[in-house]
């Protein structure tokens, strides 16, 4: 039995694979009880837009491509999206648009260049991609052989989709990444283990974004965030965006590839609205934590959600 | 019970923290739990994670919010008093001690002062709970290894620990599901694949299971390795009566 479905065709070839470029859907979810990873898009708002770009569902599975991109040789005519950061994006050596879905035909190549801003860019195709689906997801998690890994001279198969190119979202709606961004936090759950002190250097000092950042956390180079009494406590369980803080008071915020469960203190957890900002911080840069309750955040994440919903049943050319 | 409470844990999860020491009794009550909320089906919740101390529980604000979650997780929490589970399954791993399986049983036997034999005995002869799984697909956090066999982790931690090995770190024992890093004694090996994302199952135990440890011989080893390599092997679990739980 073939691995590929009758539906599906060569699309891309993989000349180069770049620094890191996964397969990312919304992510494994379900199975963190039994410690598999959620994994999925770090960055889910681009990761979504570009899907319905191209006329995808929104959990369809895109290329997350950081920093340095691939370059691809188109096998077969589609319809494509990126989106996400700036990593000057190129069709057969022009500059590709960006946020707005385009036409590619067998024989052209897709190549990246210089990081211009943000850290992630999500290269969605009409149709989908055609890689397997384990346990509920075609999301990359390497370290323990889940999903597809890229290589030299791959061939990446895709379905086949019809849709129209040229949709576009408005740029009143594309994000900004900066050098420096705000960061909301809902507090805990063990704010009661780090001293007065440690508190307010987490809320009122800037944090420096670690070159020892990656798909399962963000390191932060800080002053020093003291605890009362020690940095250990009982595993326990780390949703994405949680902030544990080691013995050495540095901080870490957890991103798609964290562990199911971790053994520091949580000092807050970035709303869920925020992660994809946090997600296209590159090295160097500078955050600013604010506290806000768990209802505003709520209201800020719904508000997310129903944004991306308004924009998969919109039937405007640009939404 | 003595009481449960909810902490937002970001926007999407609440965690469920027990008011309670941790104990194999805390860990039944958690498993009520996250069977009770199983059943409830609550919409809006995607999965829960339970742990030693506390469940988290992952949501869609979406499609309910923080209050109403808890209202509903207290709820359960209350209502589970009355749940006793009197059975519990017993998963058995078959181990090859000791060798190139185990390259650290000499160092664990002169730590803890017995003999390879007797450390081997020790390890295999307890029921151990599962408090938790984490860490890697399929890994599970055991209760109730004998004290004796407590051995400090590795100096310097192996780049790579095989699939299946068998360790010691500190007063903890475990299994690494997949080849990874690692600073555990290493005591043995079982050729039973702990986490297989092909498999209809892909995990045979889950938390509040308990795992006993079978002494295998190398022959046996290969027997079960070649059972396990063309997707035959059968592994053997038992439900038993709970109650003759070690801590």
């Amino acid at each position: 039995m073939s691995e590929h479905n009758q539906f599906s065709q060569p699309l891309f070839q993989v000349k180069k694979t770049g620094l890191q470029t996964t397969i990312q859907d919304l992510g494994r979810h379900g199975l963190q009880q039994y410690g598999v990873v959620v994994s999925g898009a770090m960055d889910p708002f681009a990761l979504q837009v570009a899907n319905v770009l191209v006329g995808n569902p929104r959990d369809e599975a895109a290329l997350e491509i950081t920093l340095a991109g691939p370059k691809l040789d188109v096998l077969a005519p589609a319809v494509i999206s990126i989106c996400g950061a700036d990593l000057s994006p190129a069709l057969n050596g022009k500059r590709a648009p960006m946020w707005k879905s385009f036409h590619v035909q067998a024989g052209d190549r897709i190549s990246f260049g210089r990081p211009l801003s943000g850290a992630r860019a999500y290269l969605a195709v009409a149709g989908g991609y055609d890689v397997p689906v384990v346990m509920g997801s075609k999301s990359t998690y390497e370290r323990a052989n889940l999903g597809t890994v890229m290589h030299n001279d791959k061939i990446i198969y895709g379905f086949n989709g019809s849709v129209r190119s040229g949709l576009g979202l408005s740029h009143k709606v594309i994000p900004e990444y900066e050098q420096h961004h705000d960061i909301r936090t809902v507090a805990g759950p063990e704010t009661d283990w780090f001293t007065e002190a440690g508190i307010e250097s987490f809320y009122y000092e800037a944090h420096t974004i670690s070159p020892q950042s990656n798909r399962m956390g963000y390191r932060l180079e800080s002053p020093v965030i003291s605890h009362k009494n020690g940095a250990d406590i009982w595993s326990d369980a780390v949703p994405l965006g949680t902030i544990q803080v080691p013995a050495n008071g540095q901080p870490i915020i957890l991103m798609a590839d964290r562990q199911t469960t971790g053994g520091y203190p949580r000092i807050a957890t970035v709303i869920s609205a925020d992660i994809p900002k946090v997600a296209q911080l590159t090295p160097g840069s500078t955050i600013q934590f604010q506290p806000i309750d768990v209802h505003e955040a709520q209201r800020l994440a719904k508000e997310q959600e129903k944004f991306l919903r308004s924009i998969s049943h919109s039937r405007a050319s640009r939404i | 019970m003595a009481g449960i409470k909810c902490q937002p844990a970001g926007d999407t999860a609440m965690r469920v923290q027990f008011n309670e020491d941790v104990s194999p009794e805390l860990n039944r009550k958690i498993s009520a739990f996250c069977k009770r909320l199983d059943e409830e089906n609550v919409k809006g919740v995607t999965e829960w994670v339970p742990a030693y101390q506390a469940v988290h529980v992952y949501y869609n604000p979406y499609f309910i919010s923080s209050e109403r979650l808890e209202a509903i997780l207290l709820d359960i929490g209350i209502s589970d008093s009355m749940h006793h589970k009197e059975t519990v399954t017993l998963v058995k791993i078959p181990v090859l001690y000791g060798g190139e399986a185990g390259p650290d049983l000499t160092h664990v036997a002169e730590n803890s002062g017995l003999s390879e034999r007797e450390v081997i005995e020790r390890h295999s002869e307890g029921d151990y709970l599962i408090y938790m799984m984490g860490f890697l697909p399929g890994f599970p956090y055991l209760g109730g290894m004998s004290d004796e066999l407590a051995t400090p982790r590795l100096d310097t931690p192996r780049d790579i620990v095989p699939e299946g090995s068998v360790g010691i770190a500190a007063s903890q024992t475990g299994i690494y599901p997949l080849a990874s890093p690692g600073g555990w004694q290493l005591i043995g090996r079982t050729p039973v694949k702990l986490f297989d994302p092909n498999r209809d199952e892909p995990f045979h135990f889950e938390a509040g299971d308990k795992i006993r440890f079978l002494p295998i011989s190398e022959r046996e080893y290969e027997r079960i390795d070649n059972q396990v390599q063309a997707g035959m092997f059968q592994i053997k679990k038992e439900v038993i009566q709970d109650g003759s739980v070690s801590n």
